[in-house]
């Protein structure tokens, strides 16, 4: 047996720091056995019963400190009691914040008092409770998660309302608040735009086209994807035009919406007349009866949308270029005869809306998963069909994944199944910059590109890919870069979410008849 | 209307971010200020224990609960409990019989009982003299002749084992603002001791010293000194340095201070003051349980009113761990399994020689000192990982299972705030955050003793199954 003794005059710790060090000293990979302690009475006695207490040991004191050790096999008894001796030195602290991460919104709320909003972001079931507790200590809500039902949306909502706050979401997470973007939104130059938005990447795009017209966005509020459904009402866009209808900072407001439920829709384009400030409406697929008749400014599109908002608020010479169709004669003249369908494969609801509704106009059948005709809808696992357009940010392809502009994998494998359809004429794509997104959309996207071309090439087919690029100069990454990506690759740029529609109806239209 | 709309537009922006940590770059990034909680599913994203917590949240519901609570911690914080006295726990304790063991925690048989218990029963009845070896004391205890009943329903707490038996002094604490009594019985200093599970010859010798000698001595002094006030000791220990649960050197100098005047005019010889005051001064821990009556006298107080998510009684016996909620009044216990505790043990024990979490000493957080004030024991942080910083963290993570702070027992460190008050059943599922616990580990055979101490939680089991009680009583 190997054992060491030492005992250490005058030198005193405390009883628990002492259990704590000879807890560690028994630990170590070199001790059998350890004791560390004061040189009382009772630790001697404790020795004693061991039989370790030496003449050495039983002369400590009550202020000397003993340490005994029993080395292992093979190790040194002045290697362990060195070992020993580093746990006695006292350590400065490594951490310096005594604060604590509150796990719930009250708490946070009631410690920080000039917390004015809440982001939410958790699983849908759990999502409602969270809501009523931000509103509850009086803050604004953005909801970013899905799956909330719409019964609870619309007690929040109601809550919301009473309490004079915002509860934008569920579904379509974006905003920008006081120059800030929250959830999924892009860099925009501060302005007098104000935008209420019931679509998320709508919104963005809106946003985006204001700013590339040289203007600037003063809040844009996302109302959620529901919020002018029959059951919801339109109470947060309702309470949107209020606010912006009283801030001083907003020249023009700006309506946005996937297509609102009739009843809805009258009652929100019933707000125009009291706002005071101009206010341009884009309902996708909306009718400019109703909104002239109520004194809106009708918008065709997201790119109207913006160019009309920038020129009655901002600038009256604001324009935008037209369609360039050379690109569409230029490649219809490559295709098979049966070569006679465009597919389209979005990340952003609205975007996808805007290109399937360029499409209805002009007569075709379009099949989609966001369809209201519900003959030609289609499921996650449905093939493509004619013209389809699919929405992969919809509930149907994220029930249980990150939405696409997230994790694109779904899209990137769609694609390449697209290829091979012989039928296929052209694949249009949107990339969505900003804070939320994929930090390099086209990138993670080019291989897929490259094996879709290729595929098509191989059966002597010219496949043309269009792409959309989402996002300012202000945005990281450049969307220049994402833009010189996919035009080394071979692919078609637009230069909004309305040109890819225009681009998406007149190809269709060329090779229907060619 | 849109006034607060308004207000948002015109101030700088202040998020508290829920749920996805990406977020609070992409905030933080363009210069405004985030805060991430740390959040986890509410009930564990349990849905029966989600819905139980819904329902508690209605807000008539929540409104009559919010009043509950008020009183409830109301009543914790004035209620002033004064040590008045010691005595035989025959001649005090309501329902006390020469058979009848009381022990730490919720109901528990003597078959079930944890190592350390049985230890402390089989020795006890030795000291009582119904048994003439532990032997025999375990064969009547397993006979059903002895009557085991849990300490905290006899207005009693029992640190560690609690095993009381009839003669043993007890403590008496009364409380001066709402009338109610709590006992517990005498610390018996040392680590080879009954209510650690050790019960050889030493221990039942000084057990008879205790109730020979000093019982009887402070019984007298308490008659010649009168009534001490304990929350004001409590208060000035915490101010000393003690969380007064693992640390109590400043309070039993306290306690001692104001008792010796009276020791000394007490009839006994000087060799047995001498006896005593060594006593005393062999451990820190002698006024430990005194603070632990002092504390079940005002959670009595606030025990039993309607509607009420404040939790009462925290108590372990070993193999489990139970709750009760003032809204539930009586002896209903909401159990879970008793857990381990992790912290520094004594010299040639391993963590696998500990026994489960034991005791009713938890009555200490339960009103807010012991592991709930560790901020205020900056020399004890050894127990919580080491550094003062993690010891004021806890304190301050204490304050989000809680329902107010205690004006009357403050912690200089925290700038006098008070010690956190009322654990709310809600606030524990809700924020998934379990009561802190500073406690001795008892080894888990018998007739071995104290092997260490640390810190503990709760089952989270028993807080669902007091919200599910709740629900269903307020709805």
């Amino acid at each position: 047996m190997s054992i060491t003794a030492v005992v250490k005059k005058n030198t005193y710790f405390d009883s628990v720091s002492l259990m704590a060090i000879s807890t560690k000293a028994n630990s170590l990979d070199e001790v059998k056995q350890a004791f560390v302690a004061m040189g009382t009475e009772m630790n001697k006695g404790v020795l004693g019963n061991l039989g370790l207490l030496t003449p050495e040991l039983e002369a400590a004191g009550n202020g000397d400190l003993m340490v005994v050790v029993e080395a292992r096999e093979g190790a040194g008894a002045d290697e362990v009691l060195a070992r020993v001796e580093e746990l006695l030195q006292r350590k400065a602290s490594a951490t310096g914040e005594a604060t604590i991460t509150h796990r719930t919104i009250a708490a946070a709320a009631q410690d920080n008092p000039a917390a004015n909003l809440a982001v939410i972001a958790v699983n849908g079931a759990y999502a409602g409770r969270e809501v009523r507790k931000a509103l509850e200590n009086d803050l604004h809500v953005l909801l970013f998660s899905d799956n909330v039902p719409v019964e609870e949306e619309v007690a929040l909502k109601e809550l919301a309302h009473e309490k004079g706050l915002l509860m934008m979401g569920p579904d379509c997470g974006t905003a920008i608040i006081n120059n800030v973007a929250l959830c999924f939104g892009n860099a925009v130059r501060p302005g007098s735009v104000g935008v209420v938005a019931a679509s998320g990447t709508g919104a963005q795009e809106v946003s985006v086209r204001i700013h590339a017209l040289g203007a600037g966005v003063s809040q844009l509020i996302g109302t959620g994807g529901r919020d002018l459904s029959e059951q919801v009402g339109g109470i947060m866009m309702i309470d949107g035009i209020r606010a912006f209808a009283a801030d001083p900072a907003t020249s023009v407001i700006v309506l946005v919406s996937k297509p609102p439920a009739p009843s809805v829709e009258k009652k929100v384009l019933a707000e125009i007349a009291t706002a005071g400030k101009p206010v341009v409406v884009y309902f996708v697929g909306g009718s400019e009866e109703a909104v002239v008749a109520a004194g809106g400014h009708f918008a065709s599109g997201s790119q109207d949308a913006a160019l009309q908002a920038v020129r009655l608020g901002v600038n009256p010479d604001a324009a935008v270029e037209p369609l360039d169709t050379r690109r569409i004669d230029e490649v219809a003249a490559l295709f098979k005869p049966e070569q006679r369908f465009v597919r389209g494969l979005f990340c952003g609801g609205t975007l996808c809306d805007e290109s399937m509704y360029a499409m209805l106009e002009s007569g075709d059948d379009v099949w989609s998963n966001i369809q209201k005709d519900p003959g030609r809808r289609l499921t996650a696992d449905s093939p493509s069909t004619g013209h389809t357009f699919l929405d992969f940010g919809d509930d149907d392809f994220t029930n249980g994944r990150p939405h696409p502009m997230i994790d694109p994998s779904l899209r990137l494998a769609r694609l390449v199944e697209e290829a091979k359809d012989p039928e296929v004429a052209a694949v249009v794509m949107d990339f969505v910059l900003g804070f939320g997104a994929h930090e390099d959309p086209v990138g993670v996207t080019l291989p897929a590109i490259e094996q879709a071309k290729g595929i098509a090439a191989e059966a002597g087919r010219h496949l043309e890919i269009v792409g959309y690029v989402l996002g300012t100069d202000l945005d990281t990454p450049a969307p220049a870069d994402q833009i010189a990506a996919l035009q080394a690759a071979g692919v078609t740029v637009t230069r909004s979410s309305t040109e890819t529609g225009q681009f998406a109806r007149a190809l269709a239209r060329k090779v229907k008849h060619a | 209307m849109s006034n607060r709309i308004t207000s948002l537009f015109e101030s700088d922006l202040d998020v508290v971010n829920v749920g996805l940590a990406m977020f609070d770059e992409d905030i933080a990034a363009q210069g405004a200020k985030v805060t991430t909680l740390d959040w986890t599913p509410p009930g564990g994203g349990k849905p029966e224990i989600l819905a139980a917590l819904d329902a508690l949240e209605v807000p008539e519901v929540a409104a009559r609960i919010g009043e509950a609570n008020a009183l409830a911690v109301e009543r914790i914080a004035d209620s002033q409990p004064m040590l008045t006295g010691f005595g035989r726990a025959i001649d005090v304790v309501p329902g006390m019989t020469p058979t009848t063991i009381l022990h730490a925690g919720p109901p528990i048989t003597w078959d079930r009982m944890a190592g350390a218990m049985k230890g402390a029963v089989t020795g006890a009845l030795v000291f009582e003299g119904l048994a003439a070896d532990l032997e025999g004391a375990a064969a009547l205890a397993a006979s059903g002749e002895i009557t085991f009943s849990p300490c905290h329903e006899h207005d009693c707490v029992g640190s560690m084992a609690g095993v009381t038996s009839a003669s043993m002094y007890m403590h008496i604490v009364h409380n001066e603002t709402y009338g109610n009594t709590a006992y517990t019985n005498l610390s018996e200093q040392m680590a080879k001791i009954l209510r650690m599970g050790a019960n050889d010859e030493s221990v039942i010798e000084r057990l008879v010293w205790m109730r020979d000698v000093l019982g009887p001595m402070l019984k007298e002094a308490m008659e010649i000194g009168g009534p001490v006030d304990l929350r004001l000791l409590l208060s000035q220990a915490l101010h000393m340095g003690d969380e007064c649960h693992n640390r109590n050197i400043a309070g039993t100098l306290l306690l001692l201070q104001a008792l010796a005047p009276s020791l000394l005019q007490t009839g006994f010889t000087t060799e047995q003051k001498k006896e005593v005051f060594d006593f005393i001064a062999s451990s820190d821990y002698f006024s430990g349980p005194t603070w632990l009556a002092m504390a079940k006298a005002a959670m009595d107080a606030a025990h039993g009113i309607e509607g009420s998510t404040i939790v009462t009684t925290m108590a372990r016996n070993g193999v489990e761990f139970g709750v009760r909620v003032s809204g539930l009044g009586g002896n209903q216990w909401f159990t879970g399994p008793a857990q381990k505790v992790v912290g520094p043990m004594f010299a040639g024990y391993k963590p696998e020689d500990s026994g489960l979490d034991i005791g009713d000493s938890a009555i200490s957080e339960t009103y807010g000192f012991g592991g709930f004030a560790m901020a205020t024991a900056p020399a004890i942080v050894a127990l919580v990982g080491g550094t003062v910083q993690e010891a004021i963290g806890f304190t301050r993570q204490m304050g989000e299972i809680t329902t107010a702070q205690n004006p009357n027992v403050t912690i200089p460190m925290l700038d006098f705030q008070g010690i956190p008050t009322g654990i709310d059943v809600r606030k524990v599922l809700a924020t998934g955050i379990l009561p802190v616990i500073n406690t001795a580990i008892a080894h888990k055979e018998a007739g071995i003793g104290m092997i260490g101490a640390g810190i503990t939680h709760p089952p989270v089991e028993a807080f669902e199954k007091a919200a599910k009680a709740l629900a269903d009583s307020l709805i």
